[in-house]
């Protein structure tokens, strides 16, 4: 049955079967140790698919930028220093402030790799660096206004009709990033620039636009994805986004999106990242000392891409 | 007449040639700014301080050459750490098995990098990334808390002067014939001598310029009948060797090991750092680990200078970034260069 979907298709399948894998051994494992089901509980998967909201804005935005093959690595400290920025400005301004800043960076990553063509590798790693910097440097000598807004509790932390309004932002990121990618001129772009850049801009296409705009809407999901973290932990602090960079790279490669670019659906990242999360919950649940987490996690991230995730040979 | 071969080095080696300027250049006036400068006190410190991490951007430059990315390099320095932290005390003979077991561990897995990458045909950079995540967690599960212990002996005498080397080992110190050497730091020699024995030779073998076509273009090498498994699977498990390196030594200055992900992590964005600074394409191809070495030094003097100017800490990581982002900027002079915009796009 695998075998007779389209090479797009497959991954996802693929890993969506995994979830369900993941799903049945941790249950029969919490069967077995307490006779609970709790990952079954509608409750506890929308608790966890809310902690996942935030990784799952990070990958969107990384998926526009791995579609072009190139990488985004800057997203811990946009995150960090867009939540920063926003609670130290606060009250109403807190938002667009965040934004700001994811569009900043944004830009300044695009003009660097689409104009400089510098490698996206070490210019957006750079940028990472020089955040982390000015942000130490702002706040490193006294104790700033670090508090979430109101708004940032509302949408990271209440519930709307019992499911919370984070995976609601989380979804309409998504049908963004999804429309984008398969109904505007801009998402044909990406795939085309992706594929062959030099093909692209022959054809027409503006492809140091297209590059920008893939670093800035990554910029602003990690912007987005900053400002509802900082609700969720109740307030911004440094080094709040370093969790997010591997895991972002490793939903999206398991999405299928391939990681020299021009290959991928938005569905796949959609499912990688649960699949993440999910994999971190039930791990979690097992109460294991953190190494092993660390193994298991780069098993699954190669077994899963052995079977799926293979090159062509080079043979010309 | 002699300047002609020399003129052609420089034209091919402009990276390399900058790099080593810009070192040179800068720890000279480091010197003649620090109080002490210029004494063996100071050399052997700062060598001390970039002998790990000129370890981890050799360890880099040869997945880099191929044109992949070694994303565990600091994941295995930080393994390697910790086994030798287990391993490397005890008598001479368990000594001497400890380093040998811990470097063979490091070569180990960077063999494993490369069996995933050729025969599981999985990009380098995302399956370094998820054996780097192995690493860790082997890492972790062998020192779940910092700590362990290293001999005393070896810890003193392969951190200071050769001096200081013989004088702990009983050989006759002062010596005449020692006398000219004696005042050079142990541990940059370590870093020369592996530099000299282990990449020069290979860089030389058929296996080493197969990594460098494969880098250039590996379509090409492929139909030229060169051995392009057998130069990945080598370049990886240098990879591992030279990182298996750095973490003994590490172990060995610090006298102890430390799974922690956070610096794992800033090894190898420093090891990319350190091997663009040297000269290397990330595109593969172009390059070599001796350019990447100096290229930490360079990294690692620019920390020293914030000592010297007793510039505000909390500054210190905006002005790292901000040096780092300036001499990777000057790859754009190159897109002023061409003459067909298409040429930009490869």
């Amino acid at each position: 049955m695998l075998a007779r979907l389209s090479p797009e298709d497959r991954p996802i399948a693929i890993a969506a079967l995994f979830i369900l894998a993941i799903l049945i051994a941790g249950t029969a494992y919490t069967l077995i140790t307490s006779g609970t089901v709790p990952l079954l509980s509608p409750g506890y998967l929308l608790q966890q698919l809310q902690t996942g909201a935030f990784l799952g804005i990070c990958a969107a935005g990384m998926m526009m930028v791995i579609l072009l093959g190139h990488i985004d690595l800057s997203i811990p400290w946009t995150l960090s220093a867009a939540a920063m920025t926003a609670t130290a400005v606060g009250g109403d301004l807190a938002l667009p402030t965040a934004l700001a800043v994811g569009l900043a960076v944004g830009l300044f990553n695009g003009f660097g790799v689409a104009y400089l063509r510098i490698p996206s590798m070490i210019f957006t790693l750079g940028v990472d660096t020089v955040l982390r910097g000015l942000m130490v440097a702002q706040t490193g000598g006294f104790a700033p206004q670090d508090r979430a807004t109101p708004m940032m509790l509302f949408l990271a932390k209440e519930k709307i009709l019992g499911i919370p309004v984070a995976i609601f932002v989380w979804a309409a990121v998504s049908v963004a990033i999804s429309v984008i990618l398969t109904r505007t001129a801009f998402g044909r772009s990406v795939y085309a620039t992706g594929s062959r850049e030099a093909a692209a801009y022959l054809s027409g296409i503006r492809t140091r636009r297209v590059i920008i705009g893939a670093f800035v809407t990554s910029g602003l999901c990690a912007a987005l994805a900053g400002f509802l973290l900082t609700g969720y932990s109740a307030k911004a602090y440094q080094g709040m986004g370093n969790a997010f960079l591997l895991p972002a790279i490793a939903a999206v490669v398991l999405g299928g999106t391939h990681i020299l670019g021009g290959r991928g659906r938005y569905a796949g990242t959609l499912v990688g990242v649960i699949l993440i999360v999910l994999l971190n919950s039930v791990l979690s649940i097992m109460q294991m000392p953190e190494a092993g987490p660390q193994i298991i996690y780069g098993t699954v991230i190669i077994g899963m891409l052995l079977v799926y995730g293979r090159n062509a040979r080079v043979t010309s | 007449m002699t300047l002609a071969p020399l003129a052609r080095w420089l034209r091919q080696n402009r990276g390399f040639a900058g790099a080593l300027l810009l070192f040179a250049a800068i720890y000279l006036v480091y010197n003649l700014m620090h109080p002490r400068g210029f004494s063996a006190a100071v050399f052997v410190q700062n060598s001390n301080e970039a002998v790990a991490l000129a370890f981890v951007a050799m360890a880099q430059t040869v997945p880099v050459l191929l044109g992949g990315l070694d994303l565990s390099v600091g994941a295995v320095m930080t393994l390697t750490n910790c086994i030798a932290s287990e391993l490397v005390s005890g008598s001479p003979a368990q000594i001497l098995f400890g380093m040998v077991a811990t470097l063979l561990a490091g070569t180990a897995f960077g063999l494993m990098n490369g069996l995933v990458v050729v025969y599981g045909r999985i990009q380098p950079i995302i399956a370094t990334l998820a054996t780097g995540a192995i690493a860790m967690g082997l890492a972790l599960w062998i020192r779940p808390k910092p700590g362990g212990e290293v001999d005393g002996d070896l810890n003193w005498a392969l951190t200071n002067t050769i001096w200081d080397f013989a004088d702990t080992y009983g050989f006759d110190a002062d010596s005449p014939w020692l006398a000219p050497f004696a005042d050079l730091p142990v541990p940059i020699l370590i870093l020369l001598a592996i530099a000299v024995l282990v990449w020069v030779p290979f860089r030389r073998s058929v296996t080493g310029r197969t990594v460098y076509a494969v880098g250039s273009a590996e379509g090409a090498a492929y139909m030229s009948g060169l051995p392009i498994a057998r130069a990945k699977i080598a370049a990886f498990t240098l990879g591992g060797f030279f990182a298996a390196c750095g973490g003994l030594y590490l172990a060995i200055q610090t006298s102890s090991g430390n799974a922690d992900i956070q610096q794992a992590g800033a090894y190898t964005l420093n090891s990319i750092a350190a091997v663009v600074l040297g000269g290397t394409s990330l595109l593969g191809g172009a390059g070599g680990a001796i350019g990447s070495l100096v290229g930490a030094l360079i990294l690692r003097v620019i920390s020293f200078y914030f000592r010297i100017l007793s510039i505000d800490p909390l500054l210190q990581p905006l002005i790292e970034g901000l040096v780092l982002l300036v001499a990777v900027s000057f790859g754009a002079i190159r897109t002023l260069r061409v003459r067909n915009k298409l040429d930009l796009f490869r």
